[in-house]
């Protein structure tokens, strides 16, 4: 009976340290989610549907910020394929450029934050946004 | 035996006189107006220009300017890797010595000045929905472009596509080279967008499958399928749910603008060249789009890949 439950508590153990692995390719979608967001979000205000605000300008290029940075460290050897990634084989052959498109996406990302009129934000959210589908391009497979 | 042996080569004489006939990239020019044409309008050669996406493919890589047309793109199919010629003007390497009707020919028949066919990894199973007139714009304007030296590097095929007579059957089984015809019960707007995307635009090409010889297999028309340049899969862009069923009109005609899906996705893969061409569009033309697009049936996308 000893046995048993400690062979069971073992498992459990086990299954917890397997659950709590991060998954890097479900950290790197949450993160562009996070970014797609923020884009929904800038883009209202650049249309002139929503004010601009410096706080909340502020706050959307935050985000983008924090994910040029944390995007680098998700794509692991490890995680080339599984989960229904769309990332191209390229990331891993190319990961010096890779890398520099998200340090230019950061770069753009710090204009951004100190935008301080609507003027400011149109022009560095224009620049930010189009790192997008250039990144896309080269380093995305269709889907 | 003796006879047996000529009657086998008589056949073999009448089956390849047969091949050569109706192989025979003759041009029947769909255009006896061409002579009577009115001066080009350059301006709507700009908008067939990027409609078309010409620069996509022609473009020569690894520099930015998209109007430098010198070719060498290399694209990879199954039937082995098509190098996109230069187009420029140039007189010796691209296309300025073609006359207006070598050009509506290339577009509109896929048939060469020196009257070889053309491969359809040239998508002139589209372009021929362009009337001659759009296609003498499209000519002037590029015509006005730099001109590049240097040729493209020729096509590298496998055996027997190697051998362009072979096109000349391809075209009898699959090509149809009717010109555009509007729908009268439709709309003006969804006339232009329904020329826009299956002639210049020939989004049909990439989002559609493909049979073994390379048709687009036209049940398949716009519901996507397997990527045939590699891995993934071109999305389905008919009406079904799971395709552009929940998109509005405007939400189509933005991404074809800046390349943002409604859940604020940026397009990528060939996909972004597209939008590069599409958002130099005037916007009653990218709303004319979708509201073709909005028209298609919902139809599934067939055999989808699975994720390795």
């Amino acid at each position: 009976m000893f046995r048993t439950v400690l062979v069971a508590a073992c498992l459990g153990l086990g299954l917890t340290a397997v659950m709590a692995q991060p998954d890097p390719i479900a950290e790197r979608r949450n993160t562009m989610k996070g970014v797609g967001g923020a884009t929904r979000d800038g883009a209202a205000i650049a249309k002139g549907e929503v004010p601009f605000d410096a706080a909340k300008a502020q706050a959307i290029f935050k985000i983008y910020a924090d994910a040029a940075a944390k995007m680098p460290t998700l794509y692991p050897e490890t995680a080339k394929t599984g989960g229904e990634t769309s990332a191209s084989p390229k990331i891993w052959e190319d990961k010096a450029n890779f890398d520099a498109a998200f340090a230019r996406f950061g770069e753009e990302a710090k204009i951004g934050m100190a935008a301080t009129d609507l003027a400011g934000f149109r022009s560095a959210f224009g620049a930010a946004t189009k790192s997008c589908g250039t990144c896309h391009e080269t380093y995305r497979v269709k889907r | 035996m003796r006879r047996l042996l000529i009657t086998l080569a008589a056949f073999a004489l009448v089956g390849l006189a047969g091949f050569w006939v109706l192989t025979d990239p003759r041009v029947v020019s769909p255009a006896p107006e061409i002579g009577t044409l009115p001066a080009a309008d350059v301006e709507n050669g700009r908008v067939l220009f990027a409609a078309g996406g010409c620069a996509s493919c022609h473009a020569t890589p690894g520099q930015d300017d998209r109007t430098r047309l010198g070719g060498g793109l290399a694209l990879e199919s199954p039937f082995g890797t098509f190098h996109a010629p230069n187009i420029s003007p140039h007189t010796r390497d691209g296309i300025g010595n073609w006359g207006v009707k070598d050009f509506v020919d290339a577009m509109a028949t896929g048939t060469s000045p020196s009257g070889q066919h053309y491969y359809p990894s040239f998508p002139y199973t589209s372009y021929r929905l362009m009337p001659p007139r759009a296609l003498a714009d499209l000519f002037a304007y590029i015509r006005t472009l730099p001109q590049v030296e240097g040729r493209a590097p020729g096509h590298d095929l496998r055996f027997p596509f190697n051998i362009r007579r072979v096109v000349g059957g391809w075209k009898l089984l699959f090509f149809d080279g009717t010109p555009f015809r509007p729908d009268p019960a439709k709309s003006a707007e969804w006339n232009r967008g329904a020329y826009l995307v299956n002639g210049p635009g020939h989004c049909a090409e990439c989002h559609s499958t493909r049979n073994a010889l390379g048709a687009i297999v036209q049940s398949t028309r716009f519901t996507g399928g397997p990527d045939p340049e590699g891995k993934g899969t071109v999305p389905n862009i008919t009406q079904a749910e799971n395709a552009l069923g929940k998109w509005s009109k405007e939400e189509i005609a933005e991404l074809l603008k800046t390349g943002f899906t409604p859940g604020f996705d940026s397009v990528g893969g060939s996909m972004a060249a597209v939008v590069r061409n599409t958002s130099q569009l005037p916007d009653a033309d990218r709303l004319a789009m979708a509201e073709y697009l909005k028209s298609l049936q919902a139809v599934a996308t067939p055999g989808a890949v699975k994720a390795p």
